[in-house]
């Protein structure tokens, strides 16, 4: 594939709001999790949730697409410029040009669940204030950040569960390489609502303590909160993030609904795709962020992916205990992570992981790593068996 | 300008069974008997499975297949695109009832086959299609959006590409906010070369100032199924292909449209 210039990116996540907060968080090793505390839930385990969304008001005209997702999106177009290096796009390609290719797995859900507990009781009706259309419909999302921005180019929302975010990289990049946009707002958000905090809950799935990625005794993940975008293009643009989306790869397990095929060969797939669009051999990747959730299988599971795809040499970790899993948003989450990495030579060690799983293969860095970042595959695997692969590199070298 | 031709095609639909014997329904050469569509539990999953799956999945399956069986294309040889405004309400309405009670229970099953990929996910696992799935939700828009995303996979990635749409009616309360009475399920196999059992070829592009009226089946008996199923948007599509003439046709996308030059 042709590289795709990341103009800008802006993500939030209850490591904080936008680049400079993200880097600190990662830098000063400090993990965003705290017990869970969400919706008077009585349920365990810790929870990364983005502090002040509760009181964040989305602008005027756009009241009508208010829910907690819609609310954390807004948050994120106002990190880092985000918002006026799209007005910028927009201006150099037209508004129809511009593409919004956004991933949830639950868009505004939890506004169903409110009206859920608010419905009438002799009728069963939901509440007249109830507006399925622009909150829990998973189109509201694209429709949101597509009004928010001013574009006017096709909008998509896609949703595979934990992967959602980041395959909207994959589908804007057919868009633009089929000639319907030329640039294209990419990214996603997934809120924390009831329903994936008890489902999780149900599969025993939920880490008692704060997840512990690719630890010996991980447990299980820590839900959390994130909304992120990047614009990509064609051409480089000044002031733009200089890094590139270099290469992307996403396959089907067709092994099970919530279980990873054990031997990571629809992972390891995809990463291999993202190696060969990007014309470049395994060697070329300094670092691997992995999906990394915390739980037994899935850490395993990508193990063995990753050295079937790297050997045994590459640093590769899990930025999951400071986020916690952010489901459908951890994709583009991570991919602004990646961007800090490159941008700062920076490899974050597992957090909170006391020693790597003595079976694992991979090499697991436990501490902050200082050293050049050239390239970095990132990983997200979700529900039904979907595994994505990104492959970030330095702008210069794709030039 | 995308430029694809349709290899194959599945449907069901009320009163539409199947694509061969919806070919005379859809050019108005026998009525439309509005019946639900029968909904074989999926021969292509374990018993295990099959026994989870919900109308929705049987919906999506059944017209996967019967696409890619008149194409000839094996699922493992294709990428495919899932899209369906709603996905599983049934199951969604059934988790949400349970979240408003003092003790929700949820479980692991309706859990994971709450994921709107869940359809994508059991055509992988029921016949080892391991190539990427892409899944939409685009509301009143999904089929106009889901099609011209498939068309751009065919146009990048040259590989053919398994369209699937589908929607069923939600439950009360969620069918006073979403109101569909039928169930309908369209898919159609889309590859970057005419073959021998070609129905017809798409050309697809983006407008994003409309200029012409958003098309509407030629059948009135077609039009509640197209009004309320956000699938249904295919349904202009599918009549053309099923033995109309060459026409262009705009579908609806927000303030913009998908028009889409079809020559069956």
């Amino acid at each position: 594939m042709r590289p795709l210039f990341l103009t800008a990116v802006a993500a939030v996540s209850a490591m904080g709001r936008g680049r400079d907060a993200t880097l600190a968080a990662l830098c000063n090793r400090r993990s965003a999790l705290a017990p869970c505390d969400f919706a008077a839930l009585r349920l365990p385990g810790h929870i990364g949730r983005v502090a002040g969304i509760e009181d964040h008001a989305l602008p005027p005209g756009l009241a009508g697409f208010d829910c907690r997702n819609n609310r954390l999106a807004d948050i994120a177009l106002r990190c880092d410029g985000f918002a006026e290096a799209v007005a910028d796009a927009r201006a150099r390609h037209g508004a129809g040009r511009v593409a919004v290719v956004v991933g949830t797995s639950t868009s505004g859900i939890l506004s169903s669940e409110d009206a859920y507990r608010r419905r009438d009781p002799a009728t069963g009706a939901l509440p007249e204030d109830f507006d399925y259309a622009r909150t829990h419909d998973l189109f509201s999302l694209a429709r949101f950040v597509r009004a928010a921005l001013g574009l006017r180019g096709p909008a998509l929302t896609l949703s595979c569960a934990c992967a959602s975010s980041a395959r909207s990289f994959i589908d804007a990049r057919a868009l633009i390489e089929s000639g319907v946009c030329d640039a294209a707002v990419v990214g996603g958000a997934d809120s924390l609502c009831r329903m994936t905090l008890h489902g999780f809950a149900s599969l025993g799935l939920i880490s008692p303590d704060p997840c512990r990625p690719c630890d010996a005794a991980r447990s299980g993940i820590s839900i959390g909160e994130a909304a992120g975008f990047a614009l990509i293009e064609r051409a480089e643009v000044a002031g733009g993030t200089g890094v590139a989306l270099l290469g992307g790869g996403a396959t089907s397990d067709g092994y099970h609904m919530s279980a990873p095929d054990p031997t990571g060969t629809g992972a390891a797939g995809a990463m291999r795709q993202a190696l060969e669009s990007a014309g470049l051999e395994a060697e070329a990747v300094d670092y691997v962020n992995l999906h990394g959730t915390g739980t037994r299988a899935n850490d395993a599971m990508e193990d063995a992916a990753v050295v079937a795809v790297f050997g045994t040499e590459t640093p590769c970790s899990s930025t999951k205990a400071w986020s916690g899993h952010t489901l459908g948003a951890s994709g583009i989450l991570e991919a602004a992570i990646a961007v800090l990495c490159i941008r700062h030579g920076l490899m974050p060690g597992c957090l909170g992981a006391a020693e790597p799983d003595p079976a694992f293969r991979s090499r697991i860095l436990l501490d902050n790593m200082a050293a050049p970042v050239r390239r970095v595959m990132s990983n997200a695997f979700g529900f039904g068996g979907i595994n994505c692969s990104l492959l970030f590199g330095r702008a210069e070298a794709a030039r | 300008m995308i430029e694809v031709f349709v290899a194959g095609a599945g449907l069901l639909g009320p009163g539409l069974a199947g694509w061969k014997a919806s070919v005379p329904v859809l050019t108005g050469n026998q009525p439309l008997l509005a019946e639900p569509p029968a909904l074989p539990p999926p021969a292509l999953l374990a018993p295990n499975e099959r026994r989870r799956t919900g109308i929705v999945v049987r919906l999506a399956l059944a017209v996967a297949a019967e696409a890619a069986d008149m194409a000839g294309v094996p699922p493992a040889a294709m990428t495919s695109v899932f899209a369906s405004a709603d996905g599983d309400g049934a199951l969604i309405h059934a988790i949400l009832e349970q979240l408003a009670r003092p003790e929700p229970q949820v479980s692991p099953t309706q859990f994971h086959n709450s994921v709107h990929n869940a359809a994508a996910g059991y055509w992988s696992i029921g016949t080892g299609a391991n190539r990427a799935a892409i899944c939409l939700g685009c509301g009143g828009a999904t089929a106009a959006a889901a099609l011209l995303r498939a068309g751009a996979e065919v146009a990048a990635e040259g590989a053919p590409v398994l369209l699937c749409l589908y929607d069923a009616p939600m439950p009360e309360p969620l069918s006073r906010v979403r109101p569909n009475r039928f169930s309908f399920g369209a898919a159609l196999v889309l590859a970057s070369r005419p073959g021998p059992r070609t129905l017809g070829r798409l050309r697809l592009d983006w407008r994003c100032d409309p200029t012409d009226a958003p098309s509407v089946p030629r059948l009135p008996a077609l039009l509640p199924l197209h009004a309320e199923n956000p699938a249904a948007g295919l349904l202009p599509v599918l009549e053309t292909l099923a033995g109309g003439t060459a026409c262009v046709l705009a579908l609806p996308l927000l303030d913009g449209q998908v028009v889409v030059e079809v020559a069956p």
